[in-house]
């Protein structure tokens, strides 16, 4: 078989979504945790550190790259997935099982997709545009990204659309981070405990910490 | 068990011919025991249709004791009715309380085409199995129970794979009309046993890419075809299915 065809198939497409998907997962850890150095309360000293780091050091840059290539098949293998799915039943049930046979939000991958991009393009003009426009502009000279963050937060609709942003990455990820071992074919009563709690747990703890951010500032939980 | 008596509202999906767009029509079916089964309810209800000189509501029946795999229905929104792990012929009228609507629907899957009422042509799974689900070497006669060793843990996920009838309810169940989960216990049931080593890549990838040609969707894993398997074969089928597939690309 070639790759094309492997690719191209229903297992093929999937896989695809499998692999970045779980990109994906790993680069919301490093995400997460750099942002999290805001809660170290330093006026931005640590966290301005690390985010001077991984814009500068070329790796890190490779590896954006990378982030960006993944993230874009992601979106539109997914939406092209949902698109294909969708026309495999042009007559529709007149009753629907609801949640008795499966659960809502893995019924509803495309459309916490689609809610997440929205939300993906409001958060990358907030913070990554401009981070870009003033590395290639000036080298960084004067930008300081905690500042940007501390202010983006003190706007209500802002801080709510992060937190409408974060839930719907949370059911997100609940789904898809144990659905992309299954895709991937690892699947055995030794591992799925495993997988499904690890899976809850990272949800749980990446949006919890990510939904403390813009909260943090709005309230002035920290200076 | 108490025997009790009941009358039913019940919205069939009733369709000309493949051609026909269908609509819903509604039944009273009455003075049904409870310990008939559904497609006997419908036998009562065609009986009368026919005594008054209406068309019979067309319906797939064939053994009647849940391993044909023929009576597809799909009730008030589920494949084979409320029970888990039932076909309609074992969905007994002791599920309905008196006086309720039943809706009753055709599989819906562009794959499999409504042929008349509640009947649809499923022969997208025979032309799958056909792409790759058997052995093509001349066994010769039984061999000895012990001749040909067979790890029992492995034997019996195989014959778990092999319960499935190829009813379609995982078609049906599938927000995704796909046949992954049919198609994941065919290819399993082969590849966990010695017999089926010879062709296990080659089916594999023969049977995946019948499956895609006949119209059915991708898996999303939202677990509802194994909530509705009426012999409720395991999804970790599923994921032999994708394990084999990569296997196979990777090495032929």
């Amino acid at each position: 078989m070639t790759w094309k065809e492997y690719f191209t198939s229903s297992i093929g497409k999937k896989f695809v979504m499998a692999l970045t998907g779980i990109s994906l997962i790993l680069f919301l850890i490093v995400h997460s945790t750099v942002n999290g150095m805001i809660f170290f309360n330093d006026n931005g000293e640590t966290f301005n550190f690390y985010a001077h780091f991984l814009s500068h050091n070329w790796l890190m840059r490779l590896a954006e790259l990378g982030l960006f290539v993944g993230l874009i098949l992601h979106i539109i293998q997914g939406l092209m997935l949902w698109a294909q799915n969708n026309a495999k039943r042009p007559v529709k049930y007149a009753v629907n099982p609801g949640n008795a046979t499966s659960a809502w939000y893995s019924r509803s991958m495309g459309l916490l997709g689609s809610l997440l991009l929205i939300f993906l393009v409001v958060h990358l003009s907030h913070f990554w545009w401009g981070t870009k426009v003033s590395l290639y502009a000036s080298g960084h000279e004067g930008h300081n990204l905690y500042e940007e963050m501390k202010n983006a937060f003190q706007i209500p609709w802002v801080v709510v659309v992060y937190l409408l942003g974060v839930i719907a990455l949370c059911w997100h990820l609940i789904h898809g981070f144990s659905s992309a071992f299954q895709t991937l074919g690892i699947n055995s009563p030794k591992y799925n405990p495993i997988i499904k709690t690890l899976g809850i747990a990272y949800s749980l703890i990446v949006c919890l910490a990510f939904a403390m951010m813009p909260l943090a500032f709005y309230f002035g939980w920290i200076s | 068990m108490e025997h009790k008596e009941i009358n039913l509202n019940l919205k069939v999906w009733r369709q000309k011919n493949a051609q026909d767009s269908g609509h819903f029509e509604t039944y009273k079916a009455e003075n049904i025991s409870t310990e008939m089964s559904f497609l006997e309810m419908f036998d009562v209800l065609n009986e009368k249709l026919i005594n008054e000189g209406q068309d019979p509501i067309a319906f797939d029946h064939d053994c009647r004791e849940g391993i044909c795999g023929m009576c597809s229905m799909h009730i008030n929104g589920r494949a084979h009715g409320p029970w888990e792990g039932t076909t309609t012929c074992q969905l007994h009228m002791r599920a309905f309380t008196d006086g309720q609507t039943v809706t009753v629907e055709p599989w819906r899957a562009k794959a499999f085409p409504v042929l008349k009422d509640l009947v649809v042509d499923r022969s997208a799974f025979d032309r799958i199995q056909q792409a790759g689900g058997y052995v093509s070497v001349n066994t010769g006669n039984a061999q000895d129970g012990n001749a040909l060793p067979i790890d029992k843990a492995m034997a019996d996920a195989s014959f778990d794979a092999a319960m499935c009838i190829g009813c379609g309810a995982c078609v049906a169940a599938c927000k995704n009309s796909s046949a992954m989960l049919f198609t994941s216990a065919k290819v399993s049931q082969y590849a966990l046993l010695p017999q089926g080593q010879a062709e296990r890549k080659t089916r594999v990838l023969n049977m995946v890419a019948q499956m895609d040609k006949e119209g059915f969707g991708a898996c999303t894993n939202t677990g509802a075809c194994e909530a509705e398997c009426p012999k409720q074969i395991s999804l970790s089928n599923i994921a032999r299915l994708n394990r084999e597939y990569l296997n196979a690309q990777m090495s032929l």
